[in-house]
């Protein structure tokens, strides 16, 4: 056996990862889609990092 | 002392085969840029540029830590400050001219953070991977890699849920570096790492080897790029426990009552497309660039090992704790580590020391698991 095996194992899991969410989540809204960059955007950034403690 | 060498590549895959190769990663990103939004498109292409410096020039965080405890070989330790202080240098005083447009990778200091980053840092060499490096395994078709992936993601979920309990147990207020002083604070303290790590290498071993140098400036680039485009620092173990936490709650585990998962912007993240998160694009990307990397050099044709039972296990419960110990730390190797320190946290350097400490442990570890030396 060959890493293709494992390659087509990942590729599956990322598939299966991506139609998971695509059927499970909130439509993509593509007019609600933020700047192209956050630099000069003049938003905050809203992005979650594991840094991030939440103080919510 | 072994010098980490780049074995002689295969022959590669043919020029119809690699121009599929970048067609693909170029047409998924266009399509979530058209779907999701330009800048979701643009992370991708992000990730894509980090998994490809990673695997395409043999750059990582485990194997150089591993050189240096073992060997006190210090090429790639020297890399990764070399990449942290030129991300450092653009990095601080965007962060300080950009009002809240951009984060740093901010988190304080405390037990369950040092212990955290302590049990990453062995974890990570037994399984030869820490966040990205899990990513960039499991994309070349690492086997150990793609079994620990799913455990990552686990692991992570599980440590964010209870993370604010662990953070309660005692911490410091965040402590910051910013600014000109706190970036000056920042390059001495990197080269005074640099400077030591030096010292302690044998003559012959003092030095960076180029493709490492090229690896840190182009992993730079992707970082401060990462910045600029998202507004944050490059992360990775956020978007891991954030596909754990749709599928948890696609099942019916109960998100709402964690203190971390419960708050509306989490609860919202995990009503969301992971095409709308930061960290899970840039962790996609980065899958793919290994991936692409791979098989423009014919490398998926390799033979999978062959491991003892107790190494697989090991692999399961080390990527189990690599997700779990990396929240509770704050964040892994790119996390806390790499946009910690480069973004001013004192956080990082805590993490350094700890995880560094770890790998040392976990090296000795590594053979005796079944994982080789």
């Amino acid at each position: 056996m060959t890493r293709r095996l494992t390659a087509a194992l990942v590729l599956l899991l990322m598939a299966g990862l991506l139609s998971f969410d695509l059927a499970s989540s909130r439509p993509l809204d593509i007019y609600d889609q933020p700047s192209l960059l956050a630099l000069g955007s003049g938003s905050a950034a809203d992005g979650a990092h594991c840094a991030a403690l939440p103080t919510e | 002392m072994s010098q980490a060498a780049i074995p002689a590549a295969p022959i590669g895959a043919s020029t119809v085969t690699r121009a599929a190769l970048i067609g693909a990663a170029l047409a998924f990103a266009l399509a979530v840029a058209l779907f999701a939004g330009a800048r979701y498109g643009l992370l991708i292409l992000i990730g894509l540029g980090f998994g490809i410096t990673l695997e395409g020039f043999r750059f990582g965080f485990a194997g150089p830590w591993r050189r240096m405890i073992v060997d006190r070989n210090p090429d790639g330790l020297l890399g990764h400050l070399l990449s942290i202080g030129v991300v450092a240098l653009v990095a601080f005083p965007l962060l300080s001219g950009a009002g809240d447009e951009l984060i740093g990778a901010y988190a304080p200091v405390g037990f369950a953070m040092v212990g955290g980053a302590f049990v990453f840092g062995a974890a990570m060499q037994l399984v030869m991977g820490c966040g990205s490096g899990t990513l960039v395994n499991a994309g070349s078709g690492n086997a150990i890699g793609v079994l620990t992936l799913p455990f990552f993601a686990i692991g992570s979920f599980a440590g964010a849920y209870n993370l604010i309990w662990w953070t309660n147990l005692g911490s410091l207020p965040t402590v910051v570096f910013s600014g000109t002083s706190g970036l000056i604070v920042t390059l001495a303290a990197l080269a005074a790492v640099a400077a030591f790590v030096l010292w302690l290498a044998p003559p012959e071993l003092r030095r960076i080897p180029r493709r490492y140098v090229w690896a840190s400036l182009l992993l730079a680039f992707f970082a401060i790029l990462n910045l600029i485009v998202a507004g944050q620092p490059w992360g990775v173990v956020y978007g891991l426990g954030l596909w754990a936490a749709k599928g948890a709650s696609a099942i019916g585990i109960p998100t709402e009552p964690s203190a971390f998962w419960g708050i509306a912007s989490n609860q919202q993240r995990i009503a969301d497309s992971l095409l709308t998160d930061v960290t899970s694009l840039t962790n996609l990307g980065i899958i793919g660039g290994a991936l692409l990397v791979t098989a423009w050099r014919q490398g998926f044709a390799q033979k999978l090992p062959s491991y003892p039972a107790r190494a697989w296990v090991t692999a399961i419960v080390a990527g189990f704790l690599l997700g779990y110990s990396s929240r509770i730390a704050f964040g892994c190797n790119v996390g806390a580590f790499f946009s910690g320190i480069s973004t001013g946290s004192l956080h990082g350097w805590a993490w350094f020391a700890a995880a560094f400490a770890g790998s040392a442990v976990g090296v000795r570890l590594r053979p005796r698991l079944g994982l080789g030396g």
